[in-house]
């Protein structure tokens, strides 16, 4: 398999009528009502748009903690081009690296979105 | 249009209560809202109520009497009471009924809500990621605004610090121990910039509002305040919420607070700026800052300079939760609503007590937020 074939993409829709990209992929438009929304890959990058801390762990269940324990964690949005901005885990070395719009990397779509600071 | 006053208004204790049902609270708080209103449970026409986890409402008849009314459950997360109290109000308002009962109860455990995420429309990737958590929404949300709006940390610890103080002055409080800003601001953080003592804890508590017409609460005589207004909306398009996988849209997110607070005074036919006692949906001290400016009280970013000059403490020229809000009384999801407007209506009758705003108040409003975006408002006069 290429490199190509296996990154990760984030599939959303867009609406026919209106234009807006939601995601996740959504039969339906939130804004405008409609229901005929075509799929669509999302932008691999983007900029964090604002993000916190998880400093404990959540309940578990529904949470599944990593095999070594539990470490807090980033979450937050990024927004892309396509104008969505999308819950996910956001990988850094330091939080603080996070701050200033800065700009992230898909790098997983399941269970949910990860993006990491582009260095 | 009708007019519909609130004849009587009642509260359980707010806190642990171990070994007493959420439903034995909200039996509790009806029995306090109908002496206060003069009225029996048999003189009540209809009734809409409901809890999050602590059971229907509807089974209440059993121990308050098979009068054989109407009485309709509601399930709405936090404006649980406050779509009670719209439909109670619109059975006043039809003329079918002259007296109506709006009640909301709950009883959560210890910790953090555990929500499931297909509960919620989502794919259950996000409870096990770690992402069915409902702090997080608000450690985004006001970590940006911070950032937008040049709102400092201190500030977040001032609003704790009020609620704290204000919880000493209300003998129904959960938290009645003073704690400094520097205590606050210091404890752990949770989902920074927010430390555990800048939230509300999910608690316990019930709470039970009686409205009739006009008609009925000059008859009773007693102390009615009229209900100028009673409005739930759910989220708009573009907005910013819990539990929300994006924010759809281009540019700034708006709030489903700011279209309920304005249809609120709207149908009032009143200004934010004429309210004289408020009630925000303080979940943590930025969501409380954020309503602020969302329900139309200050503009984005007037907060800190506010707060600077003691603006929303009791006798300050906005005074925001003077009972302690939610982070002196804790969240039961079903009661937090229409405990918001029993405050209210104490403070304007003028029997808050050590905690009553001074200056005879006699416009009031009152505001609840909660996911997946969803805020209930009314406008309250004497």
């Amino acid at each position: 398999m290429s490199p190509t074939e296996s990154a990760p993409r984030l599939h959303g829709s867009r609406c026919d009528s209106c234009g807006n990209v939601a995601f996740p992929v959504a039969d339906g438009c939130q804004r405008c009502g409609q229901q005929v929304m075509q799929p669509i890959e999302l932008s691999e990058h983007g900029t964090v748009w604002g993000f916190t801390v998880q400093r404990f762990a959540p309940k578990s269940p529904p949470y599944v903690p990593p095999a070594d324990g539990f470490v807090p964690f980033a979450v937050g949005y990024v927004e892309l081009s396509e104008g969505v901005k999308v819950e996910a885990v956001l990988e850094c070395a330091d939080f603080a690296e996070l701050e200033g719009h800065a700009p992230v990397r898909l790098t997983a779509t399941v269970p949910v979105p990860r993006f990491e600071v582009v260095a | 249009m009708t007019g519909v006053s609130i004849v009587g208004a009642g509260l359980s204790a707010f806190g642990r209560q171990p070994g007493v049902s959420g439903r034995e609270m909200a039996v509790q708080a009806i029995r306090t809202a109908l002496a206060d209103a003069g009225l029996e449970w048999s003189d009540v026409q209809i009734a809409f109520g409901g809890s999050d986890g602590s059971g229907l409402a509807d089974t209440l008849v059993a121990e308050l009497g098979l009068t054989g009314i109407p009485f309709t459950n509601v399930k709405n997360g936090c404006a649980t009471g406050g779509s009670a109290l719209v439909s109670a109000v619109n059975a006043i308002r039809s003329g079918s009924a002259e007296i109506a009962l709006a009640v909301g109860f709950d009883k959560h455990g210890r910790g953090a809500f555990a929500p499931l995420p297909e509960e919620w429309g989502l794919p259950a990737g996000y409870g096990e990621a770690g992402l069915m958590v409902t702090t997080q929404f608000f450690g985004i949300k006001i970590a940006r605004y911070m950032r937008e709006y040049g709102i400092t940390a201190q500030t977040l610890a001032k609003v704790a610090e009020k609620a704290y103080a204000n919880g000493t002055l209300n003998p129904n409080a959960w938290r009645r121990t003073p704690m400094s800003a520097e205590e606050i601001a210091s404890a752990d953080m949770v989902n920074d910039p927010l430390t555990r003592y800048m939230f509300c804890s999910p608690g316990e508590g019930g709470a039970a509002i009686i409205v009739a017409s006009e008609a009925v609460a000059t008859r009773l005589g007693g102390r009615p305040v009229s209900l100028l207004s009673a409005v739930t909306r759910t989220r708009g398009f573009g907005t910013f919420e819990v539990f929300a996988p994006a924010i759809q849209g281009i540019g700034a997110p708006t709030s489903v607070s700011t279209t309920a607070a304005a249809a609120a005074f709207d149908a009032a036919g009143v200004r934010p700026d004429e309210i004289d006692v408020l009630q925000l949906q303080d979940t943590e001290s930025g969501a409380e800052i954020m309503h602020m400016a969302e329900c139309g009280f200050c503009e984005h970013g007037e907060q800190e300079q506010l707060l600077e000059k003691g603006a929303t403490l009791i006798d300050g020229s906005m005074p925001v939760n003077t009972d302690g809000g939610c982070i002196a009384n804790g969240e039961p999801i079903g009661a937090s609503g229409l405990r918001q407007v029993h405050e209210i209506v104490t403070q304007l009758r003028g029997e808050a007590g050590d905690r009553q705003v001074p200056g005879s108040p006699h416009l009031g409003f009152t505001h609840v937020y909660g996911a997946p975006g969803i805020s209930a408002c009314t406008v309250l006069a004497v």
